[in-house]
């Protein structure tokens, strides 16, 4: 029971970062729904190897499924090259019709042959350790996990040796091809390993769910940082958290595993939503607030900078009657008065508030700007 | 002769999903069109995974199948789902797409989540989750069909309405908001409007195909004309003629399902239409093409004798 455990999160874990990387580059190109397309537009490369192999575990499963992945981006590309339809509708035509040939196919000639349209489209997590990797008698865990190891491994040399290439193209395709990079290649490059990557992991997540794990991590971690190497780092940390937190809640509620695991990176999503630094919910309300009390306290300043040292300066300084200089509402005032004076911007005399020579300076470099 | 006859003889059942399919076709062709001009043909893929959860808590919590009160909870998730991507979008530079792509998933892997809770309750009444993804037309009943007609056709006629205004908020935003047009409360509208077409889908052609519902009849439609309202009217035409031609090829032979197959005749359409349409058709392109090539050789070559002969 315990290897099950491990098996099962080790297997959650590879399949998470492998699905991250490559995802990473995805977000950043703005073609996280390719994902979409190719993990249900592979159906009928998957059911037609099927039929001639009559085995769901051969490798030529794989690689029928790669083969229709990338068939599938080629599809796109050339629809969207008559100049007929945009890039999002030929996606949206794309994959329902292929996916459609699929399960026709399936439901007229695959009755009786054991081809489970849930676990193609759900995927099991739990049976993984079940299938395993035999070689000479001795167990090499299960075939899901060297699956995955080594789509993962692959994804690693592609990002590693292309690093510099696949950061110039993502981020300025069109100097990239100035300086002699072949974006299209680099391009089909990318969406291979994504095929391959997205085959793997349907297997053990399921199709629609392979999006959750190709998209959350990496726009979770795009939140939380403006380096690309940062942002492939923490995609991996956050997809295996995902992935160990996602194992043990549907451990304790004896619940789907993959939808466990992409329930809580839709929660881990969010929370970061709420809180980063910076470009968090929460963030940019206190910023809001304190932009409207830094506001209203230059208001002030300027107010008394600009009759400072004339006659009516007594008069237009008293604290009495400041809201109605001001035309603000007497509470407020009070507030923004009580801010001011805990910035030292002005001091108070029994009723008079005088600038100090900070307020002086914010209402020089106000009015100057 | 045979197969006219019974093409002719259209048994009941049969009529009933034809007229369900058509009227889907129809309400979702027409409202696909506004997606599909908004760029945002894909949101209909994200609704329709995101209603799952919707489904699945309405259950729970009733405990009925009745089909309006699933509807509801479907329409309400996929309500809350376009909203999270449209805030999202909003407020950090994470871009449409992977919004839409996080949405769909974790909602719908949220969907299993509460799926497998309801097995486990070992409830013989439950939602099959194979209807939910695949769609069962065969099980479109007549009350279904009165159903997909009133909503479908409230739809519609919100959609006339405000004919005006969703015009303007498709092809110019900027201006709408600028002459004073609600335009947040418009774009909640029409998303509304889609949410509907997606929920009375869901039963005849199921989660993964009714994005295809959306996007295919309004795309062919776009190829015949520069008109919204030819466009819109078109796109409802071909939906319906997608609708009725599945469920009658279907009907043909046996384990076809309907689903796909009406996925299926929606391609077709769109590829005669991408082919064919007057003027922007890819061969009428081709015809222009070589039109101008031997317009140009022929002006070229008489350019080129015209210095010879008079060398001579």
């Amino acid at each position: 029971m315990i290897h099950a455990h491990l098996d099962i999160q080790l297997i959650a874990i590879v399949t998470a970062v492998a699905c991250a990387l490559p995802g990473v580059f995805l977000v950043l190109r703005r073609m996280t729904l390719m994902s979409d397309a190719i993990s249900h537009a592979i159906l009928p490369g998957i059911v037609l190897a099927f039929f001639l192999t009559e085995s769901l575990s051969s490798p030529l499963l794989i690689l029928a499924a790669a083969g229709t992945g990338v068939l599938t981006v080629l599809f796109v590309e050339l629809l969207q090259r008559t100049k007929l339809v945009k890039e999002d509708a030929a996606i949206g035509l794309t994959f329902p019709a292929l996916f459609s040939i699929g399960v026709i196919l399936i439901s007229r000639f695959a009755g009786n042959v054991h081809l489970d349209m849930d676990a193609v489209l759900l995927g099991e997590l739990a049976y993984a350790p079940l299938n395993r990797l035999k070689v000479f008698g001795y167990d090499l865990g299960p075939v899901a996990l060297s699956v995955m190891g080594g789509i993962l491994g692959l994804n690693l040399v592609f990002i590693l040796l292309f690093y510099k290439e696949l950061k110039l193209v993502t981020f300025d395709a069109s100097l990239a091809a100035a300086l002699g990079f072949a974006p299209t290649l680099l391009h089909y490059g990318l969406m291979t390993f994504v095929s391959v990557t997205v085959v793997g992991a349907f297997d053990a997540v399921g199709s629609i769910l392979v999006v959750a794990l190709i998209a959350g991590p990496p726009a979770t971690a795009y939140l939380m940082t403006d380096k690309l190497s940062r942002m492939l780092i923490l995609s991996a940390i956050i997809g295996s958290v995902n992935a160990v937190s996602g194992y043990w809640v549907a451990f304790l509620f004896d619940v789907s595993i993959a939808g466990s695991i992409a329930t809580m990176t839709l929660l881990i999503f969010c929370f970061i939503f709420l809180v980063v630094p910076n470009r968090g919910l929460i963030a940019i309300a206190r910023r809001h607030a304190r932009q409207k009390w830094e506001f209203a306290q230059t208001m002030l300043v300027i107010h008394l900078f600009n009759h400072e040292g004339l006659p009516e300066a007594e008069a237009e300084s008293a604290i009495e009657g400041l809201h109605e200089h001001l035309s603000w509402d007497p509470s407020f005032t009070n507030q923004v008065v009580r801010y001011a004076l805990h910035n030292r911007c002005v001091s108070q005399t029994e009723t008079q508030l005088t600038l100090t020579e900070r307020g002086r300076a914010v209402a020089q470099q106000a009015l100057v700007e | 002769m045979q197969n006219l006859s019974t093409l002719i003889h259209l048994d009941y059942t049969l009529m009933i999903v034809g007229i369900g399919a058509a009227l889907l076709g129809t309400v979702s062709g027409a409202l696909g069109t506004y997606a599909v001009l908004r760029r945002q043909s894909l949101l209909g893929d994200a609704i329709s995974h995101a209603a799952l959860p919707g489904i699945a808590i309405a259950f729970l919590l009733t405990g009925s199948k009745t089909p309006l009160i699933l509807v509801l909870g479907a329409a309400i998730a996929g309500w809350l789902g376009t909203l999270l991507i449209i805030s999202i979008v909003r407020l950090t530079r994470i871009k449409y797409d992977s919004a839409l792509g996080i949405v769909l998933s974790t909602f719908f892997g949220f969907g299993l989540v509460l799926h497998t809770l309801i097995q486990r309750t070992g409830n013989a009444n439950q939602a099959g989750l194979d209807t939910f993804l695949f769609g069962q037309a065969a099980t479109i009943l007549g009350r279904d069909v009165l159903t997909i007609g009133i909503l479908g056709g409230i739809a519609l006629i919100i959609m006339l309405v405000f004919w005006k205004e969703l015009k303007l908020l498709v092809f110019d935003e900027g201006f709408a908001a600028s002459i004073g047009f609600p335009t947040r409360a418009l774009d909640v509208l029409l998303t509304s409007l889609l949410v509907i077409a997606i929920v009375l889908g869901l039963q005849a052609v199921g989660a993964v195909l009714m994005s295809a519902m959306l996007v295919a009849p309004a795309v062919a439609a776009r190829q015949w004309t520069n008109r919204l309202r030819l466009m819109v009217f078109l796109a409802a035409c071909f939906g319906a003629l997608a609708g009725v031609s599945g469920t009658v090829i279907s009907s043909t032979a046996s384990r076809i399902p309907t689903g796909p197959t009406i996925v299926l005749c929606a391609t077709v359409v769109v590829g005669f239409s991408i082919a064919f349409a007057p003027n922007r058709g890819l061969v009428w392109d081709q015809i222009r093409h070589r039109r101008n090539r031997r317009g140009l050789k022929t002006a070229t070559d008489g350019l080129l004798k015209q210095p010879q002969q008079g060398k001579k």
